[in-house]
């Protein structure tokens, strides 16, 4: 039994040869490499059906990009203290890392605040007018499936983030847990990076 | 195994606010460029230039991967070069 313990514990900083970090390090660097498939395809599409169309909107007029350039420092500003929160669990210091993390999941809600304002404003008032209604222009089907996709993403962060901060409040995880939690929301924070450049600025 | 993990976070200590700074000024000029009138071709290399800098400096710091194998930098990698292929192989459709 004390065998088994100390096998495991042992096991903990390098689980196999083949995973130097972790298992699941690997496997969540996996999953966003598919991930960013799934995301790289959504944007490839936005680009090539915008270079084939003949009437695309100008982004920045049809959708306004202050608002959307304050989303991308919300979710700069919560990568940040994401990593600030790893570093605090790291160094043991389990108050700073608390709050670092519920700054984290704080930052996750306020950026889908926004995101609910801006949907109803642009879906009720600004593309009518423009004329770019669903029925009437892909603009608004590959606009909304895009940020809609990356919307889920940041709902999905902000649970992870959530369950994470109560199972280390319990004493089930640890630091290790943390850094693979901070993987996927800095994921979700570089495709936002991505996805403000090509569908909001460019 | 404390002294592990204490040097396992010594050798990940990044300057995180250095990095935060550059990401906020790369933000703030991509405004800027998108509201100054110039040449769209101009225009759009200085916007994806600027994204992509600003998502390495994500993935590299943020997401430890300057400081991880190689391994995993070439699984970060493979969706990009696919992204990429997956671009050209359309282009034929819509010209």
């Amino acid at each position: 039994m004390s065998e088994a313990v100390a096998m495991h514990s042992a096991a903990d900083a390098a689980e196999s040869p083949l995973t130097p970090e972790s298992w699941g390090k690997l496997g969540m660097w996996i999953f966003l490499a598919a991930d960013a498939m799934s995301f790289g395809g959504l944007i490839v599409g936005y680009a090539l059906l915008r270079h084939a169309s003949a009437q695309w909107p100008n982004p920045a007029h049809t959708l306004g990009i202050n608002l959307t350039a304050f989303m991308t420092f919300l979710l700069i500003v919560s990568s940040v203290t994401m990593v600030l929160s790893l570093s605090a669990i790291q160094r043991g210091d389990m108050k700073a890392f608390k709050k670092f993390l519920m700054l984290t999941i704080l930052g996750g809600l306020i950026f889908l605040g926004c995101q609910a304002y801006e949907w109803t404003h642009l879906i009720t008032e600004r593309l009518p007018e423009a004329g770019l209604s669903f029925t009437t222009h892909l603009f608004a089907t590959t606009f909304f499936v895009l940020t809609g996709f990356h919307g889920m993403h940041v709902t999905g962060g902000v649970i992870y983030n959530s369950c994470v901060l109560a199972a280390v409040s319990r004493g089930r995880y640890g630091p290790k847990h943390v850094e693979i939690a901070g993987l996927y929301w800095h994921f979700v924070d570089l495709v936002w990076i991505l996805i403000f450049t090509f569908v909001y600025l460019i | 195994m404390a002294t592990t993990v204490h040097a396992e976070a010594h050798a990940h200590q990044t300057n995180y606010m250095g990095v935060f700074w550059w990401l906020l000024g790369l933000t703030i000029a991509e405004v800027a460029v998108a509201y100054t009138p110039m040449p769209r071709l101009i225009m759009i290399v200085l916007l994806v230039g600027m994204a992509f800098t600003k998502a390495s400096m994500v993935a590299l710091y943020f997401m430890h991967l300057k400081y991880e194998r190689t391994t995993l930098m070439l699984i970060a990698l493979t969706p990009l070069i696919l992204c990429v292929f997956l671009a050209l192989m359309l282009l034929p459709d819509i010209s």
